[in-house]
């Protein structure tokens, strides 16, 4: 019989192992540099809110462990393999027969037990300290409800509904200002997942789901929708706007306000009243008071369309109210098959909502 | 050898024409055609479900992607995954353990065999259903096509408002159809090991290939009554009025989840079990040793089988639980890795102080051994609940599973057809395109799936048809689907390996691998009745017993 691994010339084995290092090499690189990318980043080990932190801590210490564990195995594996495997000609006898042994098997079942232990007690810990923090008088309180495809955002006690983008004010040593968020759906189950600032929770209809933040930096922070809801699951991105107090105070007041009415949009407010984009957009001191689609008050506010399918510019906006199905297929406003007239003056009108 | 040659000629009786050896196939109730047939049919929907996986792969390469619609996109994920768990893996189990366990317990056939071929013509029929919704399925104004609600099909995305036409009912139809192919033949294998072993095999003389065909037929009975109830549910929902998950009349749509999964969980190591039946099987006959703390082994995989049947809320950790039952579920699930750890160390105290002979079976068993241990670390970081919350539902979870499903269970299947096709055919794989076979897949699995971790920690959910550039994600997912390719390419030498070698194979003779277990006492392919006269044991390795006279193992029993 032949020796077991086929045999090839040293050389081409030296050759494929070089490759593979290379290989290897090129992915960690890539790996290296998409996670040290700074720009737009939802890296969960780039927190910069709580519970974010404290999960990264807790993540950092469960894969320190795992590696340990995985090293330690594997080199037994390796080992294993290379001392012990069958040489040339070696195959006429068979090896010691050896059925087992109490001591060494007790011994491998206490250890990983003892591990098991130590991650027990760590992770409840951190479950309690993340899942059972009381609100405090003055968190910020806003309510999310997940729609076929798109975020609705309500401050109830501030009277401001939006969409898409979630206004918080950052915490910092001198004042802390968690969010509390109260999640719902309106149709099927969606998840907030906002990587830098929390884990998921699920928007889940019929059902109120509880979670907070508390970021200290502030800037614009990305998520996605991340339960599967349909066609567009895909386009259903979150965006958190973290800003200063001041800023934020000044955002709520902008948001508080009535709709603008600027005469030269008169024109294209006739079209919009006109054609039933009022049976699902609400504009605040306005007839439109449609619940099925995003609120327009203040939409001039909002730096993307349609949950983030498309960047909101005087072109974005044109493209998405003359067919809504071609920036995002399958999506819920249907194409209103308008003349070229028509948009621009709708758009027109839009565009003073700021 | 010669003489071999002209006996298994005479066995397959050349000159049946293709309808008559149809016809036999139609009407047959012999475990080992009956077997065949499963992993056949099984292998087929494989090529299918991961046709689909290299769609959704090619669309995901690049960002923006316009290969595939979202809604096609959809339908191929949900698709893939369905078949992937029941048209592939619940097959080849029942597969392999209708071939292998009448005889490796030294009987004739399994206990029902009629009830054995109504088994698979279930799952056939079922199969085939499903695939039809691509024909069927649409319904008013053209609404619907295959099943787009993902492989758990939460609800209420599965009620009529959501999922018009009748993908969904395509969904409940089929499965409903393979469970009850899975459910008889579970009851038909339980039957066979309880009622049927050969003179002198106690439960504790059975190999360890049947013991653990006898945890997962178990947890096959208890989980599928779940799934199947919860489908019946739905589908009462959808048709009849009810409202168990109709979140809009009151129901709950977090019930469905736990319903689910009470099937799904003990699903995932239905599933598992059986790898771990093949490499239990093989890592002692190419170590040259039995099996380290064979009791042990038994102890372990009934407790994974009762742990795991507390486990199935640790897929909704993100649902809004209290910290209570997310506490109970992580402690739950850790436990579940302590039996899992104690097989692994088992298995390497076999290959310990062995002779490892480097063959086939045996290298994609530590290609087994290398990619589960990760599987079940990364397992581990997904019980901590507040990692899961980061982790949950994002690429980082497709990896695990994947690293479970492909680099455990397949994997593990992959070891077992090269160690028993010899028996089944006669004839030996060919290890040249063995190797390629091996290393190509080898290579792919882990591009793809050493890779698809690192998008989910970089915040990319699953089950997205798209994605925008610079988050990142593009490498990593270019690297992904250049993996994928490489895959299918090592599944492609097996597929040819195994057409080419039925036929023109070289000759294997009775006992190839000079193993242990009863399947090897008689020929290759064996006899309709298996066995001229039932064997009789004394021991775990009955062939051991005749090879070494001098020492055998009925002296230590």
């Amino acid at each position: 019989m032949r020796p077991s691994l086929s045999l090839r010339p040293g050389i081409l084995r030296a050759l494929a192992l070089l490759c593979a290092c290379a290989a290897w090499l090129i992915i960690a690189g890539h790996v290296t540099q998409a996670f040290g990318n700074p720009s737009g980043t939802t890296n969960i080990f780039r927190p910069l809110s709580q519970p974010a932190q404290e999960v990264q801590e807790l993540s950092l210490l469960v894969i320190a462990i795992c590696t340990v564990i995985f090293l330690v195995v594997a080199g037994l594996l390796a080992y294993t393999i290379i001392r012990f495997r069958q040489r040339a000609g070696d195959e006429a006898s068979e090896p010691p027969q050896i059925y087992g042994s109490n001591q060494i098997e007790m011994a491998w079942t206490v250890l990983p037990i003892l591990i098991v232990f130590v991650l027990i007690l760590v992770t409840s810990r951190s479950i309690a300290n993340i899942q059972n923090r009381e609100a405090s008088p003055d968190a910020l309180r806003a309510t999310v409800i997940g729609h076929q495809w798109w975020w609705e955002i309500r401050y109830p006690k501030l009277g401001i509904v939006t969409a898409n983008e979630l206004h918080v004010p950052a915490s910092d040593a001198s004042g802390r200002r968690p969010t509390f968020l109260k999640l719902e759906s309106a149709d099927v189950a969606h998840s907030f997942w906002v990587p830098q600032l929390a884990g998921k929770t699920d928007l889940i209809p019929n059902r109120e789901n509880l979670m907070w933040i508390e970021p200290t930096e502030i800037g614009t922070y990305l998520g996605n929708c991340a339960e599967y809801c349909g066609t567009q699951h895909a386009r259903m991105l979150i965006r958190v706007v973290v800003q200063t107090p001041e800023e934020f105070e000044r955002w709520v007041g902008e948001q508080q306000q009535a709709a603008a009415e600027e005469a030269s949009a008169a024109e294209g407010r006739v079209v919009f009243f006109a054609n039933s984009c009022v049976n699902c957009h609400t504009i605040r001191g306005t007839t439109a008071q449609g619940m099925f689609g995003p609120d327009l008050t203040h939409m001039m506010s909002r730096q993307t369309l349609a949950s983030g399918a498309a960047p909101n510019t005087p072109a974005g906006l044109r493209a998405w109210v003359r067919d809504p199905q071609a920036v995002k297929v399958g999506c819920l406003m249907p194409n209103m098959q308008m003349t070229d007239e028509e948009v621009d003056k709708i758009v027109a009108y839009l565009q003073t909502l700021k | 050898m010669a003489s071999q040659e002209i006996a298994l000629i005479d066995e397959r009786q050349p000159g049946t024409s293709f309808v008559e050896r149809l016809h036999g196939l139609v009407i047959t109730v012999d475990h080992k055609k009956l077997g065949l047939m499963y992993v056949g049919t099984a292998l087929g929907f494989l090529l299918v479900a991961g046709l689909m996986a290299l769609a959704i792969r090619m669309q995901l390469a690049v960002p923006n992607n316009t290969l595939l619609e979202p809604d096609v996109f959809n339908r191929f994920f949900t698709m893939h995954g369905t078949a992937m768990v029941f048209l592939v893996g619940m097959p080849i189990i029942a597969g392999l353990g209708n071939y292998l366990v009448p005889l490796m317990i030294g009987t004739r056939d399994m206990a029902f065999p009629r009830l054995n071929a109504f088994g698979y013509w279930m799952f056939l029929f079922g199969g085939l259903l499903l695939y039809f919704s691509y024909l069927g399925a649409p319904g008013l104004a053209g609404h619907g096509s295959a099943p787009d609600v993902g492989w758990f099909a939460y609800a209420p995305l599965t009620g009529r408002a959501f999922s018009r036409g009748h993908g969904t009912d395509y969904w409940i139809l089929s499965l409903l159809l393979t469970s009850v192919g899975s459910t008889v033949s579970a009851i038909n294998v339980l039957a066979t090991v309880f009622a049927l072993r050969c003179r002198g095999m106690t439960l504790m003389r059975m190999p360890l290939f049947v013991w653990l065909m006898v945890v997962t037929n178990f947890m096959i009975l208890l989980a599928l009554p779940a799934l199947s109830a919860s489908q019946v549910m739905l589908l009462i929902d959808r048709y009849l009025g009810g409202h168990f998950f109709d979140t809009q009349a009151g129901g709950s749509a977090v019930i469905w989840q736990h319903f689910f999964w009470i099937f799904g969980h003990p699903e995932v190591y239905i599933l598992i079990i059986p790898a771990f039946a093949c490499v239990s099987e093989i890592v002692p006959v190419f170590s040259r040793k039995p099996i380290f703390g064979y009791p042990v082994m038994v102890g372990a995989t009934v407790m994974i089988g009762l742990i795991s049947v507390s486990v199935w809320a640790h897929h909704m950790f993100s649902v809004g639980m209290t910290s209570v039952g997310n506490t109970f579920f992580a402690i739950s699930t850790f436990l579940v890795a302590v039996p899992t750890g104690i097989k692994i160390f088992n298995w390497l105290g076999t290959m310990y102080g062995g002779k490892i002979r480097l063959e086939l079976p045996m290298i994609f068993c530590l290609g087994f051994l290398f990619q589960f241990l990760i599987a079940g670390l990364t397992g581990v970081m997904l019980a901590v609940v507040p990692f899961n919350w980061q982790l949950t539902d994002s690429y980082f979870v497709v990896a695990h599973f994947h690293y479970t499903l492909v680099g455990g269970f397949l994997s593990g299947m992959f070891a077992g057809f090269y160690y028993w096709y010899p028996k089944t055919s006669g004839r030996l794989l060919d290890r040249r395109l063995g190797f390629w076979h091996f290393w190509l897949f080898f290579i792919g699995f882990h591009l793809t799936f050493d890779t698809m971790h690192f998008p989910g920690l970089l915040g990319m959910p699953r089950r997205v048809y798209t994605y925008d550039a610079g988050r990142g994600w593009e490498t990593l997912n270019f690297i992904t689907s250049l993996g994928a390719l490489i895959q299918a390419a090592g599944v492609l030498c097996l597929v040819v390996n195994i057409l080419r070698s039925w036929k023109k194979g070289k000759v294997a003779g009775n006992d190839p691998w000079d193993a242990w277990t009863l399947e090897w006492a008689t020929t290759s392919p064996p006899p309709d009745y298996n066995f001229e006269t039932l064997p009789v044991v004394r021991s775990r390795r009955p062939l051991w017993d005749l090879k070494h006279p001098e020492d055998p193992d009925w002296k230590y029993d």
